[in-house]
Protein backbone atom coordinates (compact mmCIF):
# COMPACT_ATOMS: atom_id res chain seq x y z
CA UNK A 1 0.00 0.00 0.00
CA UNK A 2 2.70 2.41 1.02
CA UNK A 3 4.66 1.86 -2.11
CA UNK A 4 1.75 2.39 -4.45
CA UNK A 5 0.76 5.68 -2.75
CA UNK A 6 4.34 6.88 -3.12
CA UNK A 7 4.29 5.99 -6.77
CA UNK A 8 1.05 7.76 -7.63
CA UNK A 9 1.46 10.50 -5.06
CA UNK A 10 -2.15 10.31 -4.01
CA UNK A 11 -3.36 10.59 -0.41
CA UNK A 12 -5.61 7.52 -0.67
CA UNK A 13 -3.97 4.57 -2.27
CA UNK A 14 -5.99 3.02 -5.11
CA UNK A 15 -6.64 -0.68 -4.84
CA UNK A 16 -3.87 -2.61 -6.41
CA UNK A 17 -5.91 -5.29 -8.19
CA UNK A 18 -3.14 -7.70 -9.16
CA UNK A 19 -1.75 -7.53 -5.64
CA UNK A 20 -5.17 -8.15 -4.16
CA UNK A 21 -5.74 -11.08 -6.50
CA UNK A 22 -2.39 -12.46 -5.43
CA UNK A 23 -3.35 -12.17 -1.76
CA UNK A 24 -6.71 -13.82 -2.45
CA UNK A 25 -4.95 -16.66 -4.20
CA UNK A 26 -2.51 -17.13 -1.34
CA UNK A 27 -5.25 -17.00 1.27
CA UNK A 28 -7.76 -19.20 -0.50
CA UNK A 29 -5.04 -21.57 -1.62
CA UNK A 30 -3.79 -21.71 1.94
CA UNK A 31 -7.28 -22.42 3.16
CA UNK A 32 -7.79 -25.22 0.66
CA UNK A 33 -4.43 -26.73 1.60
CA UNK A 34 -5.32 -26.47 5.26
CA UNK A 35 -8.73 -28.07 4.69
CA UNK A 36 -7.15 -30.86 2.68
CA UNK A 37 -4.61 -31.51 5.43
CA UNK A 38 -7.50 -31.91 7.86
CA UNK A 39 -9.74 -34.03 5.62
CA UNK A 40 -7.02 -36.28 4.18
CA UNK A 41 -6.05 -38.03 7.44
CA UNK A 42 -9.73 -38.51 8.29
CA UNK A 43 -10.47 -40.13 4.93
CA UNK A 44 -7.39 -42.32 5.18
CA UNK A 45 -8.38 -43.27 8.71
CA UNK A 46 -11.77 -44.43 7.43
CA UNK A 47 -10.19 -46.56 4.70
CA UNK A 48 -9.89 -50.01 6.25
CA UNK A 49 -6.31 -51.30 6.32
CA UNK A 50 -5.60 -54.40 4.28
CA UNK A 51 -4.84 -57.19 6.64
CA UNK A 52 -2.61 -59.96 5.50
CA UNK A 53 -4.77 -63.01 4.96
CA UNK A 54 -3.47 -66.48 5.40
CA UNK A 55 -3.27 -67.78 1.88
CA UNK A 56 -5.11 -71.06 1.71
CA UNK A 57 -4.66 -73.27 -1.29
CA UNK A 58 -5.96 -76.61 -0.03
CA UNK A 59 -8.41 -77.66 2.65
CA UNK A 60 -9.58 -81.02 3.86
CA UNK A 61 -13.30 -81.25 3.34
CA UNK A 62 -14.31 -84.31 5.35
CA UNK A 63 -14.99 -87.87 4.48
CA UNK A 64 -16.58 -89.07 1.27
CA UNK A 65 -18.66 -91.62 3.16
CA UNK A 66 -20.23 -88.81 5.19
CA UNK A 67 -21.31 -86.87 2.11
CA UNK A 68 -24.45 -88.42 0.74
CA UNK A 69 -25.16 -88.66 -2.96
CA UNK A 70 -27.37 -85.84 -4.26
CA UNK A 71 -26.43 -83.45 -1.46
CA UNK A 72 -24.22 -80.45 -0.75
CA UNK A 73 -22.57 -78.65 2.11
CA UNK A 74 -20.68 -75.46 2.80
CA UNK A 75 -17.06 -75.75 3.88
CA UNK A 76 -14.63 -73.10 5.09
CA UNK A 77 -11.94 -72.28 2.57
CA UNK A 78 -9.86 -69.82 4.55
CA UNK A 79 -12.29 -66.99 5.20
CA UNK A 80 -14.47 -67.82 2.21
CA UNK A 81 -17.33 -70.28 1.93
CA UNK A 82 -17.06 -73.04 -0.65
CA UNK A 83 -19.91 -75.36 -1.62
CA UNK A 84 -19.10 -79.03 -1.92
CA UNK A 85 -21.56 -81.07 -3.95
CA UNK A 86 -21.95 -84.76 -4.48
CA UNK A 87 -24.07 -85.40 -7.54
CA UNK A 88 -26.57 -88.18 -7.97
CA UNK A 89 -23.93 -90.19 -9.83
CA UNK A 90 -21.52 -89.84 -6.92
CA UNK A 91 -19.17 -87.27 -8.45
CA UNK A 92 -17.82 -84.63 -6.04
CA UNK A 93 -17.47 -81.01 -7.18
CA UNK A 94 -16.65 -77.76 -5.43
CA UNK A 95 -17.46 -74.17 -6.28
CA UNK A 96 -17.18 -70.83 -4.60
CA UNK A 97 -20.37 -70.49 -2.52
CA UNK A 98 -20.52 -66.74 -2.99
CA UNK A 99 -23.27 -65.84 -5.44
CA UNK A 100 -21.92 -63.75 -8.30
CA UNK A 101 -24.98 -61.53 -8.18
CA UNK A 102 -24.94 -59.79 -4.81
CA UNK A 103 -22.67 -61.78 -2.56
CA UNK A 104 -25.14 -64.08 -0.76
CA UNK A 105 -24.15 -67.65 0.07
CA UNK A 106 -25.65 -70.30 -2.22
CA UNK A 107 -26.97 -73.75 -1.30
CA UNK A 108 -27.63 -77.11 -2.95
CA UNK A 109 -31.29 -77.42 -3.84
CA UNK A 110 -32.14 -81.09 -3.92
CA UNK A 111 -35.60 -80.88 -5.52
CA UNK A 112 -34.23 -78.87 -8.44
CA UNK A 113 -30.88 -80.61 -8.64
CA UNK A 114 -29.32 -77.18 -8.85
CA UNK A 115 -27.25 -74.71 -6.88
CA UNK A 116 -29.62 -72.04 -5.66
CA UNK A 117 -29.29 -68.62 -4.07
CA UNK A 118 -32.15 -67.77 -1.71
CA UNK A 119 -31.59 -64.02 -1.86
CA UNK A 120 -32.71 -63.28 -5.42
CA UNK A 121 -33.59 -66.72 -6.78
CA UNK A 122 -30.38 -67.13 -8.77
CA UNK A 123 -29.71 -70.62 -10.14
CA UNK A 124 -26.57 -72.45 -11.25
CA UNK A 125 -26.27 -75.90 -12.71
CA UNK A 126 -23.97 -78.50 -11.19
CA UNK A 127 -21.11 -77.21 -13.32
CA UNK A 128 -21.48 -73.82 -11.61
CA UNK A 129 -22.92 -72.16 -14.71
CA UNK A 130 -25.48 -69.44 -14.08
CA UNK A 131 -28.62 -70.82 -15.74
CA UNK A 132 -31.47 -68.67 -14.41
CA UNK A 133 -32.17 -65.53 -12.43
CA UNK A 134 -29.95 -62.50 -12.01
CA UNK A 135 -26.42 -63.95 -11.52
CA UNK A 136 -24.15 -62.47 -14.20
CA UNK A 137 -21.28 -64.98 -14.03
CA UNK A 138 -20.71 -68.65 -13.23
CA UNK A 139 -19.38 -69.71 -9.83
CA UNK A 140 -15.62 -70.22 -9.61
CA UNK A 141 -14.73 -73.86 -9.63
CA UNK A 142 -12.39 -75.54 -7.16
CA UNK A 143 -10.52 -78.75 -7.81
CA UNK A 144 -11.64 -81.76 -5.82
CA UNK A 145 -9.31 -84.66 -5.11
CA UNK A 146 -10.67 -87.79 -3.46
CA UNK A 147 -8.05 -90.07 -1.92
CA UNK A 148 -9.59 -93.11 -0.40
CA UNK A 149 -12.28 -91.67 1.85
CA UNK A 150 -10.71 -88.20 2.22
CA UNK A 151 -11.93 -85.25 0.19
CA UNK A 152 -9.50 -82.40 -0.43
CA UNK A 153 -10.38 -79.15 -2.17
CA UNK A 154 -7.74 -77.13 -4.04
CA UNK A 155 -7.83 -73.66 -5.40
CA UNK A 156 -7.47 -73.77 -9.18
CA UNK B 1 -48.35 -23.96 42.71
CA UNK B 2 -49.74 -21.53 40.20
CA UNK B 3 -47.75 -18.66 41.64
CA UNK B 4 -44.63 -20.77 41.36
CA UNK B 5 -45.33 -21.31 37.66
CA UNK B 6 -46.02 -17.65 37.24
CA UNK B 7 -42.88 -16.63 39.09
CA UNK B 8 -40.81 -18.99 37.00
CA UNK B 9 -42.37 -17.63 33.82
CA UNK B 10 -41.70 -14.06 34.91
CA UNK B 11 -38.13 -14.88 35.89
CA UNK B 12 -37.43 -16.25 32.41
CA UNK B 13 -39.56 -13.51 30.82
CA UNK B 14 -37.36 -10.82 32.34
CA UNK B 15 -34.37 -12.32 30.58
CA UNK B 16 -35.85 -13.71 27.35
CA UNK B 17 -38.79 -12.31 25.42
CA UNK B 18 -41.18 -15.17 26.11
CA UNK B 19 -44.27 -13.09 25.36
CA UNK B 20 -43.19 -12.66 21.77
CA UNK B 21 -42.88 -16.39 21.33
CA UNK B 22 -46.31 -17.01 22.84
CA UNK B 23 -47.76 -14.29 20.65
CA UNK B 24 -46.12 -15.78 17.58
CA UNK B 25 -47.49 -19.22 18.37
CA UNK B 26 -50.92 -17.75 19.06
CA UNK B 27 -50.95 -16.05 15.68
CA UNK B 28 -50.14 -19.23 13.86
CA UNK B 29 -53.17 -20.97 12.38
CA UNK B 30 -53.71 -24.36 10.86
CA UNK B 31 -56.20 -24.43 7.99
CA UNK B 32 -59.18 -26.71 8.51
CA UNK B 33 -60.42 -28.53 5.42
CA UNK B 34 -61.08 -32.03 4.15
CA UNK B 35 -57.37 -32.79 3.73
CA UNK B 36 -56.42 -31.55 7.21
CA UNK B 37 -55.76 -35.06 8.47
CA UNK B 38 -52.47 -35.16 6.53
CA UNK B 39 -51.08 -32.34 8.65
CA UNK B 40 -50.75 -34.80 11.55
CA UNK B 41 -48.31 -37.23 9.97
CA UNK B 42 -45.31 -34.95 10.25
CA UNK B 43 -45.97 -34.66 13.97
CA UNK B 44 -46.42 -38.42 14.29
CA UNK B 45 -43.08 -38.95 12.53
CA UNK B 46 -41.46 -36.53 14.96
CA UNK B 47 -42.94 -38.37 17.91
CA UNK B 48 -41.74 -41.73 16.60
CA UNK B 49 -38.26 -40.26 16.15
CA UNK B 50 -38.32 -39.13 19.79
CA UNK B 51 -39.32 -42.66 20.83
CA UNK B 52 -36.38 -43.99 18.82
CA UNK B 53 -33.96 -41.65 20.55
CA UNK B 54 -35.22 -42.59 24.01
CA UNK B 55 -35.41 -46.37 23.47
CA UNK B 56 -32.15 -46.26 21.51
CA UNK B 57 -30.34 -44.67 24.45
CA UNK B 58 -31.87 -47.29 26.76
CA UNK B 59 -30.65 -50.12 24.51
CA UNK B 60 -27.18 -48.59 24.50
CA UNK B 61 -26.92 -49.30 28.21
CA UNK B 62 -26.67 -53.05 27.52
CA UNK B 63 -25.89 -53.49 23.84
CA UNK B 64 -22.39 -54.64 22.93
CA UNK B 65 -21.04 -54.40 19.42
CA UNK B 66 -18.87 -57.20 18.06
CA UNK B 67 -19.20 -60.52 16.27
CA UNK B 68 -19.14 -62.54 19.49
CA UNK B 69 -21.07 -60.05 21.61
CA UNK B 70 -23.85 -58.38 19.64
CA UNK B 71 -26.28 -61.26 19.27
CA UNK B 72 -25.64 -62.43 22.83
CA UNK B 73 -26.15 -58.94 24.26
CA UNK B 74 -29.56 -58.64 22.58
CA UNK B 75 -30.44 -62.09 23.91
CA UNK B 76 -29.41 -60.80 27.33
CA UNK B 77 -31.53 -57.66 26.93
CA UNK B 78 -34.54 -59.71 25.90
CA UNK B 79 -34.29 -62.45 28.51
CA UNK B 80 -32.49 -61.07 31.56
CA UNK B 81 -32.93 -57.30 31.69
CA UNK B 82 -36.22 -56.25 33.26
CA UNK B 83 -38.50 -54.97 30.50
CA UNK B 84 -35.64 -55.40 28.07
CA UNK B 85 -37.95 -57.32 25.71
CA UNK B 86 -40.31 -54.34 25.80
CA UNK B 87 -37.70 -51.69 25.07
CA UNK B 88 -36.21 -53.69 22.22
CA UNK B 89 -39.60 -54.50 20.71
CA UNK B 90 -40.71 -50.89 20.97
CA UNK B 91 -37.50 -49.78 19.24
CA UNK B 92 -38.06 -52.22 16.38
CA UNK B 93 -41.75 -51.51 15.99
CA UNK B 94 -41.38 -47.74 16.26
CA UNK B 95 -38.59 -47.88 13.67
CA UNK B 96 -40.97 -49.47 11.17
CA UNK B 97 -43.84 -47.18 12.02
CA UNK B 98 -41.46 -44.23 11.73
CA UNK B 99 -40.63 -45.13 8.14
CA UNK B 100 -44.34 -45.69 7.46
CA UNK B 101 -45.40 -42.35 8.99
CA UNK B 102 -42.61 -40.53 7.17
CA UNK B 103 -43.73 -42.17 3.90
CA UNK B 104 -47.35 -41.12 4.42
CA UNK B 105 -46.18 -37.63 5.31
CA UNK B 106 -44.00 -37.50 2.20
CA UNK B 107 -46.68 -38.74 -0.21
CA UNK B 108 -49.35 -36.45 1.25
CA UNK B 109 -47.02 -33.47 0.83
CA UNK B 110 -46.30 -34.65 -2.71
CA UNK B 111 -49.94 -34.99 -3.73
CA UNK B 112 -50.90 -31.69 -2.07
CA UNK B 113 -47.96 -30.03 -3.85
CA UNK B 114 -46.99 -28.50 -0.52
CA UNK B 115 -43.38 -28.50 -1.72
CA UNK B 116 -44.13 -25.63 -4.10
CA UNK B 117 -42.55 -22.24 -3.65
CA UNK B 118 -41.69 -21.04 -0.99
CA UNK B 119 -41.35 -24.45 0.72
CA UNK B 120 -38.72 -26.10 -1.49
CA UNK B 121 -36.22 -26.21 1.37
CA UNK B 122 -38.72 -27.86 3.68
CA UNK B 123 -39.25 -30.60 1.09
CA UNK B 124 -35.55 -31.10 0.47
CA UNK B 125 -34.66 -31.27 4.18
CA UNK B 126 -37.57 -33.68 4.65
CA UNK B 127 -36.31 -35.88 1.83
CA UNK B 128 -32.80 -35.90 3.31
CA UNK B 129 -34.35 -37.02 6.60
CA UNK B 130 -36.21 -39.76 4.76
CA UNK B 131 -33.00 -41.05 3.17
CA UNK B 132 -31.36 -40.89 6.60
CA UNK B 133 -34.31 -42.83 8.03
CA UNK B 134 -33.64 -45.58 5.47
CA UNK B 135 -29.99 -45.45 6.56
CA UNK B 136 -31.08 -45.80 10.18
CA UNK B 137 -33.19 -48.80 9.21
CA UNK B 138 -30.43 -50.44 7.21
CA UNK B 139 -27.67 -49.89 9.80
CA UNK B 140 -29.88 -50.77 12.76
CA UNK B 141 -30.98 -53.99 11.10
CA UNK B 142 -27.44 -55.40 11.28
CA UNK B 143 -26.82 -54.62 14.95
CA UNK B 144 -28.42 -57.84 16.35
CA UNK B 145 -25.99 -59.76 14.08
CA UNK B 146 -28.52 -62.38 13.05
CA UNK B 147 -28.70 -64.45 9.90
CA UNK B 148 -31.19 -62.25 8.06
CA UNK B 149 -29.33 -59.08 8.92
CA UNK B 150 -26.02 -60.60 7.84
CA UNK B 151 -27.21 -61.41 4.33
CA UNK B 152 -29.25 -58.21 4.03
CA UNK B 153 -26.08 -56.28 4.77
CA UNK B 154 -24.03 -58.35 2.33
CA UNK B 155 -26.54 -57.64 -0.42
CA UNK B 156 -27.06 -54.00 0.50
CA UNK B 157 -23.38 -53.13 0.65
CA UNK B 158 -22.67 -55.16 -2.48
CA UNK B 159 -25.25 -53.06 -4.28
CA UNK B 160 -23.28 -49.98 -3.29
CA UNK B 161 -20.27 -51.78 -4.72
CA UNK B 162 -21.67 -51.95 -8.25
CA UNK B 163 -21.85 -48.17 -8.63
CA UNK B 164 -19.44 -47.51 -11.50
CA UNK B 165 -16.10 -46.01 -10.49
CA UNK B 166 -16.37 -45.28 -6.79
CA UNK B 167 -18.47 -48.34 -5.91
CA UNK B 168 -15.72 -50.53 -4.54
CA UNK B 169 -14.35 -47.76 -2.34
CA UNK B 170 -17.82 -47.06 -0.94
CA UNK B 171 -18.36 -50.76 -0.31
CA UNK B 172 -15.08 -51.13 1.55
CA UNK B 173 -15.79 -47.96 3.49
CA UNK B 174 -19.18 -49.35 4.54
CA UNK B 175 -17.93 -52.84 5.30
CA UNK B 176 -14.71 -51.80 6.97
CA UNK B 177 -12.95 -54.30 4.73
CA UNK B 178 -13.72 -56.54 1.81
CA UNK B 179 -16.23 -58.75 3.61
CA UNK B 180 -19.10 -58.23 6.04
CA UNK B 181 -17.43 -58.93 9.39
CA UNK B 182 -17.27 -57.57 12.93
CA UNK B 183 -15.60 -54.50 11.40
CA UNK B 184 -18.82 -53.84 9.48
CA UNK B 185 -20.80 -54.20 12.68
CA UNK B 186 -18.61 -51.62 14.43
CA UNK B 187 -19.03 -49.17 11.57
CA UNK B 188 -22.78 -49.62 11.36
CA UNK B 189 -23.01 -49.22 15.10
CA UNK B 190 -21.12 -45.93 14.96
CA UNK B 191 -23.24 -44.73 12.05
CA UNK B 192 -26.47 -45.78 13.71
CA UNK B 193 -25.92 -44.23 17.13
CA UNK B 194 -23.70 -41.24 16.40
CA UNK B 195 -23.28 -40.14 12.79
CA UNK B 196 -26.85 -40.50 11.53
CA UNK B 197 -28.55 -39.02 14.63
CA UNK B 198 -26.20 -36.03 14.48
CA UNK B 199 -26.89 -35.27 10.83
CA UNK B 200 -30.58 -36.03 11.27
CA UNK B 201 -30.89 -33.51 14.10
CA UNK B 202 -29.47 -30.74 11.93
CA UNK B 203 -32.01 -31.38 9.15
CA UNK B 204 -34.82 -31.83 11.65
CA UNK B 205 -34.08 -28.44 13.22
CA UNK B 206 -34.07 -26.67 9.86
CA UNK B 207 -37.25 -28.50 8.84
CA UNK B 208 -39.13 -27.57 12.03
CA UNK B 209 -37.96 -23.94 12.03
CA UNK B 210 -39.13 -23.60 8.42
CA UNK B 211 -42.53 -25.11 9.24
CA UNK B 212 -42.95 -22.73 12.17
CA UNK B 213 -41.83 -19.66 10.22
CA UNK B 214 -43.84 -20.38 7.06
CA UNK B 215 -46.86 -22.04 8.61
CA UNK B 216 -48.93 -24.80 7.07
CA UNK B 217 -49.68 -24.83 3.36
CA UNK B 218 -53.18 -24.21 2.16
CA UNK B 219 -54.58 -26.62 -0.40
CA UNK B 220 -54.06 -25.29 -3.91
CA UNK B 221 -57.77 -24.90 -4.62
CA UNK B 222 -57.95 -22.35 -1.77
CA UNK B 223 -55.28 -20.22 -3.32
CA UNK B 224 -56.42 -17.12 -5.10
CA UNK B 225 -59.85 -17.44 -3.50
CA UNK B 226 -60.90 -15.24 -0.60
CA UNK B 227 -58.98 -16.37 2.46
CA UNK B 228 -61.74 -15.61 4.96
CA UNK B 229 -63.70 -18.53 3.63
CA UNK B 230 -61.04 -20.92 4.82
CA UNK B 231 -61.72 -22.29 8.27
CA UNK B 232 -58.76 -22.43 10.58
CA UNK B 233 -57.75 -23.33 14.10
CA UNK B 234 -55.01 -21.85 16.28
CA UNK B 235 -51.77 -23.86 16.25
CA UNK B 236 -51.46 -23.29 19.97
CA UNK B 237 -53.16 -24.70 21.92
CA UNK B 238 -55.82 -26.35 19.70
CA UNK B 239 -53.65 -28.10 17.11
CA UNK B 240 -50.89 -28.93 19.58
CA UNK B 241 -53.37 -30.63 21.92
CA UNK B 242 -54.79 -32.69 19.08
CA UNK B 243 -51.25 -33.60 18.10
CA UNK B 244 -50.54 -34.73 21.65
CA UNK B 245 -53.69 -36.83 21.79
CA UNK B 246 -52.67 -38.58 18.59
CA UNK B 247 -49.17 -39.16 20.00
CA UNK B 248 -50.75 -40.83 22.99
CA UNK B 249 -52.73 -43.11 20.68
CA UNK B 250 -49.60 -43.94 18.67
CA UNK B 251 -47.72 -44.82 21.85
CA UNK B 252 -50.54 -47.14 22.88
CA UNK B 253 -50.55 -48.82 19.48
CA UNK B 254 -46.80 -49.40 19.75
CA UNK B 255 -47.20 -50.82 23.25
CA UNK B 256 -49.86 -53.25 22.02
CA UNK B 257 -47.73 -54.30 19.04
CA UNK B 258 -44.64 -54.74 21.21
CA UNK B 259 -46.46 -56.85 23.78
CA UNK B 260 -48.51 -59.05 21.46
CA UNK B 261 -46.12 -59.22 18.52
CA UNK B 262 -42.66 -59.10 20.09
CA UNK B 263 -39.83 -58.61 17.62
CA UNK B 264 -37.96 -61.83 16.91
CA UNK B 265 -34.23 -62.15 17.19
CA UNK B 266 -33.78 -65.05 14.78
CA UNK B 267 -30.60 -67.11 14.51
CA UNK B 268 -27.10 -65.84 14.98
CA UNK B 269 -25.26 -64.92 11.80
CA UNK B 270 -22.99 -67.63 10.45
CA UNK B 271 -20.76 -66.63 7.54
CA UNK B 272 -20.50 -70.31 6.55
CA UNK B 273 -24.20 -71.06 6.29
CA UNK B 274 -26.18 -70.58 3.09
CA UNK B 275 -28.68 -67.75 2.87
CA UNK B 276 -31.93 -69.10 4.34
CA UNK B 277 -34.87 -69.70 2.01
CA UNK B 278 -37.51 -66.99 2.15
CA UNK B 279 -34.95 -64.31 3.02
CA UNK B 280 -36.17 -60.81 2.36
CA UNK B 281 -35.33 -57.32 3.53
CA UNK B 282 -37.45 -55.00 5.65
CA UNK B 283 -40.72 -54.12 3.96
CA UNK B 284 -39.59 -50.65 2.90
CA UNK B 285 -36.76 -52.10 0.81
CA UNK B 286 -38.95 -54.87 -0.57
CA UNK B 287 -39.96 -53.16 -3.82
CA UNK B 288 -36.33 -52.53 -4.75
CA UNK B 289 -35.38 -56.06 -3.74
CA UNK B 290 -38.15 -57.52 -5.89
CA UNK B 291 -37.15 -55.37 -8.85
CA UNK B 292 -33.59 -56.72 -8.61
CA UNK B 293 -35.02 -60.23 -8.90
CA UNK B 294 -36.73 -59.41 -12.18
CA UNK B 295 -33.93 -57.57 -13.93
CA UNK B 296 -31.96 -60.09 -15.97
CA UNK B 297 -28.20 -60.49 -15.59
CA UNK B 298 -27.50 -58.44 -18.69
CA UNK B 299 -29.62 -55.77 -20.30
CA UNK B 300 -28.11 -54.76 -23.60
CA UNK B 301 -24.52 -54.19 -22.48
CA UNK B 302 -25.19 -53.10 -18.90
CA UNK B 303 -25.10 -55.43 -15.90
CA UNK B 304 -28.61 -55.94 -14.54
CA UNK B 305 -27.85 -54.78 -11.02
CA UNK B 306 -26.03 -51.67 -12.27
CA UNK B 307 -29.09 -50.82 -14.33
CA UNK B 308 -31.38 -51.34 -11.33
CA UNK B 309 -29.32 -49.09 -9.12
CA UNK B 310 -29.04 -46.42 -11.78
CA UNK B 311 -32.82 -46.47 -12.28
CA UNK B 312 -33.53 -46.15 -8.56
CA UNK B 313 -30.81 -43.53 -8.18
CA UNK B 314 -32.21 -41.38 -10.98
CA UNK B 315 -35.77 -41.92 -9.72
CA UNK B 316 -34.81 -40.87 -6.20
CA UNK B 317 -33.02 -37.80 -7.50
CA UNK B 318 -36.02 -36.71 -9.58
CA UNK B 319 -38.26 -37.25 -6.57
CA UNK B 320 -35.94 -35.14 -4.40
CA UNK B 321 -35.93 -32.35 -6.98
CA UNK B 322 -39.68 -32.23 -7.66
CA UNK B 323 -40.11 -28.63 -6.40
CA UNK B 324 -37.63 -27.52 -9.06
CA UNK B 325 -39.04 -29.30 -12.09
CA UNK B 326 -42.67 -28.74 -11.15
CA UNK B 327 -42.78 -25.00 -11.80
CA UNK B 328 -46.46 -25.09 -12.69
CA UNK B 329 -47.55 -25.77 -9.11
CA UNK B 330 -45.35 -22.94 -7.86
CA UNK B 331 -47.20 -20.61 -10.20
CA UNK B 332 -50.50 -21.90 -8.80
CA UNK B 333 -51.42 -23.77 -11.97
CA UNK B 334 -52.75 -27.29 -12.07
CA UNK B 335 -50.16 -29.90 -12.94
CA UNK B 336 -51.76 -33.25 -13.60
CA UNK B 337 -48.40 -34.84 -14.32
CA UNK B 338 -47.69 -34.78 -10.57
CA UNK B 339 -50.76 -36.92 -9.91
CA UNK B 340 -49.74 -39.44 -12.57
CA UNK B 341 -46.16 -39.59 -11.31
CA UNK B 342 -47.28 -39.92 -7.68
CA UNK B 343 -49.88 -42.58 -8.41
CA UNK B 344 -47.40 -44.44 -10.61
CA UNK B 345 -44.78 -44.48 -7.84
CA UNK B 346 -47.27 -45.49 -5.13
CA UNK B 347 -48.74 -48.18 -7.39
CA UNK B 348 -45.30 -49.54 -8.29
CA UNK B 349 -44.16 -49.66 -4.67
CA UNK B 350 -47.35 -51.38 -3.49
CA UNK B 351 -47.46 -53.88 -6.37
CA UNK B 352 -43.80 -54.89 -6.12
CA UNK B 353 -43.99 -55.06 -2.33
CA UNK B 354 -46.95 -57.45 -2.51
CA UNK B 355 -45.12 -59.56 -5.11
CA UNK B 356 -42.05 -59.59 -2.89
CA UNK B 357 -44.07 -60.45 0.17
CA UNK B 358 -45.95 -63.34 -1.39
CA UNK B 359 -43.03 -64.71 -3.43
Amino acid sequence: MKRSSEKTNQPIAPIDEPKRDFLKLILSGGFVAWAASVVYPVLMYLKPPHQAEVVVSTVKAGKLSELEKDSGKIIKFGTKPVILIRTGTGEVRAFSATCTHLDCTVQYKKDLGLIWCACHNGRYDLNGRNVAGPPPRPLNEYKVVVQGDEIAVHKV
Amino acid sequence: MKSLWKRGYEWIGERVQLDELIEFMGKKYVPVHRHSIWYYFGGVSLFLFIIQVVTGILLLMYYKSGEELAFESIQFIMSKVQFGWLIRSVHSWAANLFVLAAMIHMFSVFFERSYRKPREMTWVTGMFMFFLALGFGFSGYLLPWNELAYFATKVGTDIAGVVPGVGKTIMEFLRGGEEVTGATLSRFFGLHVAVLPGIFTVFLSIHLVLVQLQGMTHPMEHEGGPRYEVKKMPFFPNFVLRDLLLWLIVLNVIAILAVFFPWELGRKADPFAPAPAGIRPEWYFLFMFQTLKYIPAQVWFIDGEVLGIMLFGVGGLLWLLVPFWDQKSSRGEKNRLINYVGLGVVGYIIALSILGWTA
